[in-house]
Formats: structure tokens, C-alpha cells, sequence
């Protein structure tokens, strides 16, 4: 019945990537009909049709990738959190990994995408644990609003600070412009190579992690008595979120929102199994972004909106009506 | 019983005295630091030549540096400065919650949004972007409010959605500065973090009226917002229409805030630390709203001097306060979820 | 000689969003006495004392003070009649003691003019009565639930109004502090004549310092009187649907109640006791 439900889920959502993979390489500043989207993918060629859906396929994986990594993110964070609003722009974790880019860039003379990563990762880590400590202080541990509240404020610190390392650099301030709003049109190969080691650990990890998750939700207390080694779980998730969401980060910039709505979403169309949550919302994800990517190039004609501007566009009311439903106690 | 009701007069005094020494400080402070914003730059003038300018004397070179230049800049510092601490104040006692202030709610952001359109895209006067950032950042408030009524308002559920709204307006803000004709660095900073730089005495006259006007309001209010900080239910029971002092209280907030970001851009963290520390200083008994206007005119003026002359390059206002706001930041979040007191 | 009713609630329904939680109550509050509303948790006691202090706007109905409609007095002379201890007040950070209490004045004064020589008058009597003067200028934030409740207790006597309602005002505190706050509020009643209206959750207490009990049952009042004509066996089986055994109160007099369960329940010897 189970399974059977997840074959069904997994083969109607494999088939929406294919559609958004078609469409995002089709559609743009120039339309390319399907059949020589079809032809240039099966047989090659030389014309300028084809060349343009070339130089469109990085992109489209790397939308792909990074829409997934965020989805399995979100979906990791909020579960070992068990807070509903757990996200990594939430979290400022974004913030922080920009810092730690730009800091790279002004300080350590660093200028390829292989070195950001790491900084960006480190960023990341540091900045959720941080974010995550002032959130659970006190009382009833870490409430949505209080977990929201600490990185909004984290992250208008940072940004300052971000603000203040490329203000003196114009050349930092170039590189960092576009890189700020979060995007996929700058992905290439070589980049995609080198995060993709981090994504696949990260996406392996969320799915071996599944089941312990389920426990998990029910309490740490609970989980504990199933046998479930809770501190190494939530480690190891943590893990898991912060290389998904900073490695992604590293190369598209903060991307925000995605890794909030879509675990809520899947959540809703599959039920409470993170077995079945996660894969789900690595597709979700994927779905989103490449759409998301999709519609900035055509709102944006003849320039492009940048995929992170719409997915806070779409993302936002998802928050705000996740503040709605809540019950007051809960916040 | 006569030494007890003594003891309790003796309190109500000194609490009282302090409050007023700690305004009067706070308002020495802030003329001090004005005086240093005329004197500083990179040529400096003798006090009397100051005097003399200000009082309409034209001198060469003087009159031009100081009142084209450093004394609108004073004038926009001091202004814009009261109105961020009076707005967030107000925010903050009347939500109950530190992190409740507009910067972080995102009403601040709303405006921001009407300003960089207007000035940056639409390229009108400020007098029209101050119209449209008042709307934008009342309709703002407005939609916070609405959405978070639902069954039973509550302050958490607010703070939550606004957080959510914020994120969506600076998309815009994002998408806007992107877009707009030339991609400045001035101009960036300005709506994204705040500054001084550029500002004209023209621009001056609606933040000018809009802080006497309205901060006087929320002064006056003052004890009424105290009396909401008590809670819903208190406030009631007290006689307080609720409702009514509520909807004032943030149309005058939300003017505060519109026009003096369309003036100077949201400057980080202003409205947010003014309040707390002004109650630090003067303590929580009588209102706050004047002590954190004048907290906020020290904190813009201060964190500009710093900004313009403490190192080689010459940062805005905003990122100064930003990063001075970083620790104290910190430090107010520890200590407000060690004692349980968010939302 | 018949008084007029002082203050009233007719036929008053009352709920939140379409939840009608008190339905259709007739109630007359007894002038200068201690009233207790009592009934299980979730029943209507505390809607109804709320919609009775107009926290909450009836459905239909009205609630009378003094021969008007509450709705129609002005808010701030409403408050100087009737104050409200509400069942968990919001202390603001850091506040003193005597600043908590002197915002009680708040219905004595006007847009521009603040607190005047009778408000501290009234702020120094009500920490007085309370016991609390010592306490005058530490911050709120530092004090014992006990002595918390003792300061918002303060504040609506600051307020002095003729009519006191409390939502639970001994809940959440050690049996020493509950009947500590009963104590000063019975001397409140008996020295000012006050009228105090209150819900308890406590039956015996309730039935040792009430004057008169109103129970209330699934949003309907169903039994009022004075404590030997409501706590009585077969009325405490139709509102709590609880069996139990009424005995003397050994140190008030009052009726005291004896649940009974389905263990430990002595067959041959005989539950009365005798005097």
C-alpha cells in the first residue's frame, strides 16, 4: 500500500523533472521550439539554436542539484529542530556563508569556485550553530519565533559586516553584486563538479537518516526509548543541512525559502513519513527551482530575474501562512 | 508607617530624578555631538565661525561646507535618529518584545521598497517618494496586522509574518537596486543599510515637521503606551481603548519610520538598540519614548563620525551601526530567552 | 426593603469566534460580599467573569453595573468601578514594584496631567494593605509568585473600585501563598467593602471564604446560594458529576468536601463525623 503510494509519488514527480529539464532548456530571452530541444540533445548540432540549449544545460542540472540539495536541507533542518520555520535563509545560515565568502575573497585573495566552497561551508556551519544556540536559550527550547527572530537579527548583523568588508573593494563589490541575490545562471561544469561530492554525501546521509527522523518527531525522550541515538542524529543531520545548503550557496549565492515551503508542502501532499518526505522534497526542491529559474527568464525578458528573487517571492507567504495556522502557544 | 511611606516617595523620586538626568545627558550628548559634526571635516572652523554661519553670515568657503553640506547632514542625523528611536521604542513597548522593532517586523522595509522605486526607477523629488514610503510602510503595518488578527491577535504570530513580509520586500529591494539605471554603490548602500551621504536641506523639511509632529504625539502618548505594555487584558480593565490607542500609536510609528527612511534609507539597527538602552539608562518606569529619540540621534551621529573619519575609507552610517549593533544584539537575545521573556 | 440589583448579568451568551461558551446566564452579584464562581475546568467561569469585566463583547445579553449597561459606561469611569485581576498578567521587564502599582492610577488621569498627590496616596495604601511596602522599590522581576500575586493585587486596589473581579488568583501558588491572598482579601472585603467576585478552582476554600458560590456547568449556571445550600452531596454530583462526601470543615465551620473513588472506600465503619 506504502510502496505503492511512493512508486507512484516518485514516478509522477521524476516525470514533472523531466518537463521542467525540456522546459528550461527551451524557454528564455530566446524561445527554442521542443523538437530542436529533442533533436540538439539526441543528434547534436551546429547551429545557433543548439548551441544556445548547450550553454543552457549547466544551468538547468545545477538548478536541479541545488533546488534538490535546499529541499533535503529544509526537510533535514526541520525535523532535527522539530520547529516548522527552520530554513537556511531563516536561519541566516546564507548570511554566513557569504561573510565567510567575501571575507575570502577581500583577505585570502581566494577566486574559484573549489575554495568559496569551503568557505562557504564554513560559514554555513558556523553561523546555524550559532543561530540555533541563542534560539533554544531559555524557556520551551527553540520556538519558531524565537529561532526566526535570532536569525533575522544574525543575519542584519552579518550583512552589515558583509557590507562593510566590500565597501573599500570595488572589484570584491563586482564579484559579489549578483552573487548576492542568489541565482543559477552563473553555474558551469566545472563548478557542478565540485560540489556535487557535497551534495550527494549530504542527499545520502538525508535519506539513511529517514527513518531515525521519524522516531525523532516524536519527541527526543520517545525516540531515545526506540533506541534511537538522538544526539548522533541530529548531528549527522546537521551535517547533512549545513553541506547541502552551503555547498549550493557557495555557488549560486543565498537562495532563500525553498528549503522552507517545499518540506511543508511535501508534508501535506504525503504525510508525516520522512522516508517518503525526503526524497519528495529533493524533487519538490528541484521542481521549484528549475521553475522558478524558468519564470525569471521570462518575466525578466530580455534580461533575467534571478531564481533567488522568486523563490522569496513565492516563499514568503508560505512563512506567513505558516504564522497564521500556528496556535499561539506554539510560537 | 511614616518612614515606610517615605521609603516609598524616596523610590518614586529618585527614579524620577534619574529619568530626567539621563534625558538631559542624553540631550547634552546629542548637541555636543552636532557641534562635532559642523567642526569635522576637512576643513575645520573655529567655533565663532560656526556661530556666524549658522546665524547667516556669509563667509567664504565656510558658509558653503557648512551649511550646504555638514549641517544638513547634522540636521538629517539628529532627525532621523529621534525618529527611529521613538518609532522602535514604541514597536517594542507596545508588542512587548525587544526584537519587535520595525527594522526587524519589516515596516522599515516596506518603505524602503516605495522609496528605492520612486527615487531610484521613478527618479521623483523626495517629497513624493516621502508620500509613497509613508504609504507603503503604513499599508505594510497594515497587512501584519490584518493577517496576524486571525482568531486572537498575538504579538508572536506579528513578529513571525512581518519577518516573512521582510523577506519578500527585499527581494524587491534586491530586484529594484539591479535594475535600476546605474548600479551605484552610494545608492545601494543607502536603501540597503543607510547613509548620510548627499543630503540637502531641501530634503529636510518633511522629516523636520514629521518628528516634532508625530514624535510629539508619541511623547504625549507616552503613558498610554504604558499601559498597553501591561497587556491586552490589564489595559482594558484599566479604561484604555485598546484598539484605538493601538491604531495611533502605529500610525505615528509608521510616519516616523516612512520619512526618515525615504530620507536617509533604513539605517540598521537604529530603531531596534534605541529603545533598550534608553530604558537601561533611564529606567522602565516612566515612559521612554523621548530618552530613545535622543538615545537614537546619538547613535546616527556618533556612529557617522566614525563612519566618515575613523578609517581610510569613508563607510556609511548604516554599516557602523550595524556592526557596533551586532554585540549588543547578541548580548539582549541571550538574555532575553534565558529569562523566557520572547513573545 | 428592596435594593435595587447593583450588578447584573441578564440572559448573557458569550463565546469566542462562533463558540458560544456561556450560555443564556441570569446572574445578580451580591453587594459588599465575596462571590465565588466554581465548576469544572473548560465549563464558562472564567468567559463568564471576563465577559462580565467586558473583556470579552457578549453575543447577546447585557451585563449591568449600577443600572447602565457596561458597554455604554466610558471606559475610564467603568474603571473606577470595576478593576479585574486577570489570570496571568503580563509584567513588563525590569519595572519597579511601586511603578506597577501606580499605573492602577490610570483611570484618574487625564491626557496631560499625571500623577498627582491622592494617586501616590492610593499607590502607598494599596502596598500597604498588601504588605508589600518594604517591597516598594525592587524590580518585579525578582519576587516569588506569592508576592507577585500580592503586587497586581496592589495595582487593582490602586485602582480603587467598588467592585473587584479575580480570574484564579491562587492558582500556581504554594497552599501557604493561596490562603495568604485569601486572607488579605477577605480583610479587603470586610474593612472596604469590597465586592469581590472570583473564580477558584479549590472547592474547599472556596466554600470556606465565599459568602455566596455560583456553580456553573457546561456554560449554564445551575446552582447559587450561600456554601452550606451549594456544596452539598447531591449538588457537587450534578456540576462535577463527582460523588463525594460533605463533611464540617474541623477549622471554618464551612462545608468541606471528601471525594470519593472507586478505591479505598471504608464499607464497615461510618464516614460521618461526628462532633
Amino acid at each position: 500500500m506504502m510502496r505503492k503510494k511512493m512508486i507512484l509519488m516518485i514516478g509522477a514527480s521524476s516525470l514533472g523533472i523531466i518537463l521542467c529539464f525540456a522546459a528550461s532548456l527551451a524557454f528564455g530571452s530566446r524561445n527554442i521550439s521542443l523538437d530542436t530541444v529533442l533533436h540538439t540533445l539526441l543528434a547534436g548540432g551546429s547551429s545557433f539554436e543548439s548551441r544556445v540549449i548547450r550553454e543552457r544545460i549547466p544551468r538547468t542540472v545545477f538548478s536541479i542539484l541545488a533546488g534538490a540539495s535546499l529541499g533535503v536541507s529544509g526537510a533535514l533542518m526541520q525535523a532535527i529542530t522539530r520547529n516548522p520555520v527552520a530554513d537556511p535563509s531563516i536561519l541566516g545560515v546564507n548570511t554566513g556563508a557569504s561573510l565567510f565568502v567575501v571575507s575570502g575573497i577581500a583577505f585570502f585573495h581566494i577566486n574559484s569556485a573549489s575554495e568559496y566552497i569551503w568557505f562557504a561551508l564554513a560559514g554555513a556551519a558556523v553561523t546555524a550553530i550559532f543561530v540555533y544556540r541563542i534560539g533554544s536559550m531559555g524557556y520551551g527550547g527553540a520556538t519558531p519565533i524565537k529561532l526566526a527572530l535570532a536569525g533575522t537579527a544574525t543575519s542584519a548583523a552579518l550583512s552589515s559586516l558583509v557590507s562593510a568588508v566590500i565597501l573599500p573593494r570595488t572589484e570584491v563589490m563586482n564579484a559579489f553584486r549578483f552573487w548576492q541575490v542568489g541565482s543559477v545562471s552563473g553555474a558551469t561544469w566545472d563548478g557542478i563538479r565540485i560540489i556535487a561530492p557535497f551534495l550527494a554525501a549530504g542527499l545520502l546521509m538525508g535519506i539513511f537518516l529517514a527513518s531515525a527522523l521519524n522516531a525523532m518527531a516524536l519527541g527526543d525522550d520517545v525516540a531515545t526509548g526506540l533506541g534511537v541515538r538522538t544526539g548522533v542524529v541530529r548531528l549527522i543531520g546537521a551535517l547533512a543541512g549545513v553541506l547541502l545548503c552551503g555547498a549550493t550557496t557557495a555557488l549560486a549565492g543565498p537562495i532563500g525559502f525553498v528549503g522552507l515551503m517545499i518540506p511543508h508542502t511535501m508534508r501535506l501532499l504525503c504525510g508525516a513519513d520522512m522516508r517518503l518526505v525526503v526524497p519528495m522534497s529533493a524533487i519538490g526542491g528541484a521542481i521549484l527551482l528549475t521553475t522558478s529559474d524558468i519564470l525569471g527568464r521570462l518575466i525578466g525578458t530580455p534580461g533575467e530575474l534571478e531564481a533567488g528573487i522568486v523563490t522569496a517571492f513565492i516563499g514568503a507567504p508560505v512563512l506567513v501562512s505558516i504564522a497564521m495556522r500556528a496556535k499561539v502557544r506554539s510560537l | 508607617m511614616t518612614k515606610k511611606n517615605h521609603y516609598v516617595e524616596e523610590g518614586f523620586r529618585k527614579r524620577k530624578n534619574r529619568f530626567i538626568t539621563v534625558t538631559f545627558l542624553l540631550a547634552v550628548f546629542v548637541l555636543m555631538l552636532s557641534i562635532a559634526m559642523l567642526y569635522l571635516g576637512n576643513t575645520r572652523y573655529s567655533l565663532s565661525v560656526i556661530v556666524r554661519v549658522l546665524m547667516g553670515e556669509q563667509i567664504q568657503g565656510a558658509s558653503f561646507s557648512i551649511r550646504t553640506l555638514r549641517y544638513p547632514r547634522m540636521l538629517a542625523g539628529i532627525m532621523a535618529g529621534m525618529a527611529f528611536g521613538m518609532a522602535g521604542s514604541t514597536f517594542q513597548t507596545m508588542l512587548r518584545n525587544p526584537l519587535a522593532s520595525p527594522d526587524i517586523i519589516g515596516i522599515t522595509s516596506g518603505s524602503s521598497v516605495a522609496a528605492v522605486f520612486f527615487i531610484l526607477v521613478l527618479e521623483v523629488n523626495t517629497t513624493v517618494a516621502s508620500i509613497a514610503s509613508i504609504l507603503a510602510g503604513l499599508l505594510v503595518a497594515c497587512l501584519i496586522y490584518v493577517l496576524s488578527r486571525g482568531a486572537s491577535f498575538s504579538g508572536g504570530k506579528m513578529i513571525l509574518i512581518g519577518i516573512g513580509i521582510q523577506a519578500m520586500l527585499n527581494a524587491v529591494i534586491s530586484y529594484l537596486l539591479l535594475r535600476a539605471n546605474q548600479y551605484d554603490v552610494p545608492a545601494a548602500l543607502r536603501w540597503l543599510s543607510g547613509s548620510l551621504n548627499g543630503i540637502q536641506s531641501k530634503d529636510m523639511a518633511g522629516l523636520f515637521w514629521t518628528v516634532w509632529i508625530f514624535g510629539g504625539l508619541l511623547f504625549l502618548l507616552g503613558r498610554q503606551l504604558k499601559i498597553l505594555e501591561l497587556g491586552e487584558h490589564s489595559a482594558i480593565t484599566l479604561g484604555l481603548r485598546t484598539d484605538q490607542t493601538r491604531v495611533l500609536l502605529v500610525m505615528c510609528a509608521v510616519f516616523l519610520i516612512a520619512v526618515a527612511t525615504s530620507v536617509t534609507g533604513p539605517i540598521s539597527f537604529v530603531a531596534f538598540l534605541s529603545g533598550p538602552i534608553a530604558g537601561w539608562l533611564a529606567g522602565k518606569g516612566i515612559s521612554t519614548i523621548l530618552p530613545a529619540g535622543l538615545t537614537g540621534a546619538v547613535m546616527v551621529l556618533l556612529a557617522d563620525i566614525i563612519g566618515q573619519y575613523a578609517f581610510d575609507t569613508r563607510f556609511p552610517v548604516g554599516i557602523i551601526t550595524g556592526i557596533l549593533g551586532a554585540p549588543y544584539l547578541i548580548y539582549l537575545l541571550i538574555r532575553m530567552n534565558k529569562s523566557g521573556g520572547a513573545a | 426593603m428592596k435594593q435595587t440589583p447593583y450588578f447584573t448579568a441578564s440572559s448573557l451568551v458569550a463565546g469566542y469566534d462562533k463558540k458560544i461558551i456561556v450560555n443564556n446566564i441570569d446572574i445578580i452579584i451580591p453587594k459588599n460580599k465575596i462571590s465565588v464562581i466554581i465548576g469544572a475546568n473548560a465549563c464558562g467561569k472564567s468567559t463568564l467573569l471576563k465577559t462580565m469585566a467586558r473583556l470579552i463583547k457578549p453575543v447577546s445579553g447585557e451585563v449591568i453595573l449600577d443600572g447602565k449597561q457596561i458597554s455604554e459606561i466610558a471606559p475610564k469611569q467603568l474603571a473606577r468601578k470595576l478593576g479585574l485581576l486577570p489570570q496571568s498578567p503580563v509584567v513588563p521587564e525590569g519595572i519597579t514594584v511601586s511603578d506597577l502599582v501606580s499605573r492602577g492610577r490610570f483611570p484618574y488621569q487625564s491626557f496631560l496631567k499625571g500623577m498627582g498627590k491622592k494617586d501616590y496616596e492610593a499607590v502607598k495604601e494599596a502596598l500597604d494593605i498588601m504588605g508589600i511596602t518594604e517591597l516598594a522599590n525592587r524590580s518585579v522581576d525578582e519576587l516569588s509568585g506569592g508576592q507577585r500575586q500580592r503586587v497586581w493585587i496592589a495595582m487593582a486596589l490602586a485602582q480603587q473600585t467598588d467592585i473587584l473581579l479575580l480570574d484564579e488568583p491562587t492558582t500556581f501558588l504554594d497552599i501557604t501563598y493561596q490562603v495568604e491572598i485569601l486572607d488579605l482579601l477577605t480583610d479587603l472585603n470586610q474593612k472596604r467593602g469590597t465586592t469581590i467576585v472570583m473564580v477558584l478552582h479549590d472547592i474547599n476554600l472556596s466554600a470556606r471564604y465565599a459568602d455566596y458560590i455560583f456553580a456553573v456547568k457546561k456554560g449554564e449556571l445551575i446552582s447559587q446560594g450561600t456554601p452550606f445550600e451549594v456544596i452539598t452531596e447531591e449538588q457537587m454530583k450534578q456540576v462535577f458529576e463527582l460523588d463525594c462526601a460533605v463533611i464540617k470543615d474541623p477549622v471554618s465551620g464551612s462545608p468541606f468536601i471528601v471525594p470519593k473513588g472507586r478505591h479505598y472506600v471504608m464499607v464497615n465503619e461510618s464516614i460521618e463525623i461526628n462532633e
